[in-house]
């Protein structure tokens, strides 16, 4: 490939930009999920670095800057530094894949708003998310601490067993596709056919499944403070614990990215017509972009909020409800996509499932389970 | 037959299929948090915001002095006797003619000092004191001191100020 050519130049920028946005923005999340969980506890939160404590974030990472950089004497070093540094690798990788927004052309170049449009984009995201786990397993164990070494073990069987359900309802999402591409899959969506109303179910074993993979309450076990007192980032301390908890961050707003894609039409809004007509192809591309980072904010949002709402569960509820609860559920969810697709009514099909589900449960409920006393 | 018959039957069975979907129960939390996500925040941000401590707060000393500007405190030392943190220490001094505008009777405290760092602002002097001259003032506390020679609070500090006396609610 020319090196030099305006597209490459072009997808270049672009990726600068989607790297700049996304750094942004896990570093404003933290602000923002101190000051969400403030206001759900009617507190105000920060509010002294600079006006409404938007400073915030900087003063963080200087703080975190300036810390001891300590490395316990028997630990691995090389892998103990390689932990943080694959967390964040592997944060930030994710993010090629999601198509930020349809074609456009500036100067004279037309290209897509998605860092490569590979044809096995979600298998990417997967295949990325899952070697996110050997950042935590790498840090965990290369610290030498027992504590460290099972919130690791925390982490990487939590991520192998929530994969599996999600791997499942992301396969119901292939079958209205057919095909593996990000872009492919958005296009499917055009124009408000987008498949939450065809997937409620995948959605919502997706969603629990996001919040597994990225360690966010009520699954954050790996880092379950009060048995496992930091869990895998114990013995971390400055800008090396500040990568590991910036990467949850990335995580978070990524996975809403991707989570937007598969549900919520991608880059599609509402009016999109319109405004193609009024101002050109190129402003409604950018707003669709606009669009897509909306979507993905509120799903960091809804991870915020969730966080300040449950508490944590118990390691054999999360294995419990992984194995016992969504892996069932998702193969059902399966089943049910592929009989609307093969009658031709894939709506009706995805709430007639719902449906039936709720009524096989309440049967089962009915004849099998012993009732309360009182 | 039980005493009351109100006893209630504690047993659990299996949980009903709502609770174990936990769904419900989630949306339900998730609900409440949002109500409060929108309420209005609670906090007083201290040192620019400062809440009403009611009527009898126990804050910073005063010496208070009677309507003519003449200092109330005769020196007769209850004050000190009753500190259970030993506090108080003064030096009285005998009025000479020429002060009578200065001090309302016949001796007065040369020296009357509070040591802030021993001092537990329990408030018992101000109920020792035969002359209502030492209060604790309810709108004024303590600041923040950062070396020792600022502990000691002399009669420079604790005097009442005839521009700006201490009025406490329900005083005329």
């Amino acid at each position: 490939m020319d090196l030099l050519s305006d597209l490459f130049l072009a997808k270049a920028a672009f990726i600068g930009i989607v790297f700049a946005i996304t750094l942004g923005i896990a570093a404003y999340s933290t602000y923002f999920e101190r000051k969400i969980a403030a206001f759900m506890q009617d507190r105000i939160g920060p509010d002294r670095a600079g006006p409404f404590g938007i400073l915030q974030p900087l003063a963080d990472a200087v703080k975190m800057f300036m810390k001891e950089d300590f490395i316990p004497a028997n630990s691995n070093k090389w892998l103990f530094i390689a932990g943080p540094c694959l967390s964040m690798l592997t944060a930030l990788m994710t993010s090629a894949v999601v198509p930020f927004g349809d074609t456009v052309t500036i100067g004279g170049v037309t290209f897509d708003l998605q860092g490569i449009d590979v044809n096995i984009g979600i298998l990417w995201v997967f295949g990325i998310v899952s070697l996110g786990v050997y950042g935590i397993l790498i840090g965990g164990w290369a610290s030498n601490n027992k504590y460290s070494l099972l919130g690791a073990i925390r982490a990487a069987s939590q991520n192998i067993s929530y994969e599996l359900a999600m791997g499942l309802a992301i396969i119901a999402i292939l079958l209205f596709t057919g095909s593996l591409s990000t872009k492919a899959i958005v296009e499917g969506q055009q124009n408000g056919h987008w498949n939450i109303f065809y997937q409620p179910l995948g959605f919502i074993i997706f969603l629990i499944c996001a919040f597994a993979e990225c360690n966010r309450t009520p699954f954050d076990l790996p880092e379950c403070e009060t048995e496992l007192i930091g869990g895998y980032h114990t013995e971390y301390s400055s800008m090396k614990l500040g990568f590991y908890l910036f990467a949850e961050y990335i995580n978070m707003f990524i996975s809403g990215a991707v989570m937007a894609t598969l549900y919520f039409g991608g880059y599609d809004y509402p009016g999109i017509d319109f405004v193609t007509a009024q101002f050109g192809n190129n402003i409604a591309v950018f707003v669709g972009m606009g669009a897509l980072i909306g979507k993905a904010l509120l799903f960091v949002f809804v991870f915020m909020w969730v966080r300040w709402t449950l508490p944590r569960f118990r390691y054999d509820q999360l294995m419990g409800l992984g194995w016992a609860g969504l892996i069932p559920l998702s193969m059902y969810n399966v089943v049910v996509t592929a009989f609307g697709i093969l009658i031709g009514k894939p709506f009706t099909a995805g709430i007639v499932g719902v449906v039936l589900l709720i009524l096989g449960l309440l049967i089962h409920d009915q004849l099998f389970v012993k009732k309360k006393i009182a | 037959m039980k005493l009351s018959n109100r006893t209630k039957v504690m047993e659990q069975g299996e949980m009903t299929l709502a609770e174990r979907m936990y769904l419900p129960a989630i949306v339900g939390g998730m609900a409440t948090t949002l109500k409060h996500f929108f309420s209005k925040p609670v906090t007083i941000r201290y040192p620019e915001q400062k809440r009403y401590l009611g009527p009898i707060f126990r804050g910073q000393h005063i010496l208070k002095k009677d309507e003519q500007g003449a200092e109330r405190c005769t020196a007769c030392g209850l004050c000190a006797v009753a500190c259970p943190a030993e506090a108080i220490s003064m030096v009285a001094a005998e009025r000479i003619p020429g002060e009578e505008k200065l001090y309302r009777e016949e001796k007065y405290a040369k020296v009357y000092e509070v040591n802030m760092l021993r001092c537990i602002f329990c408030g018992l002097c101000e109920e020792a004191c035969p002359k209502e001259a030492i209060f604790l003032r309810h709108d004024t506390m303590v600041p923040v001191f950062n070396s020792r020679d600022e502990v000691i609070y002399g009669k420079d500090k604790l005097v009442e100020k005839m521009d700006q006396r201490y009025l406490r609610d329900g005083w005329k």
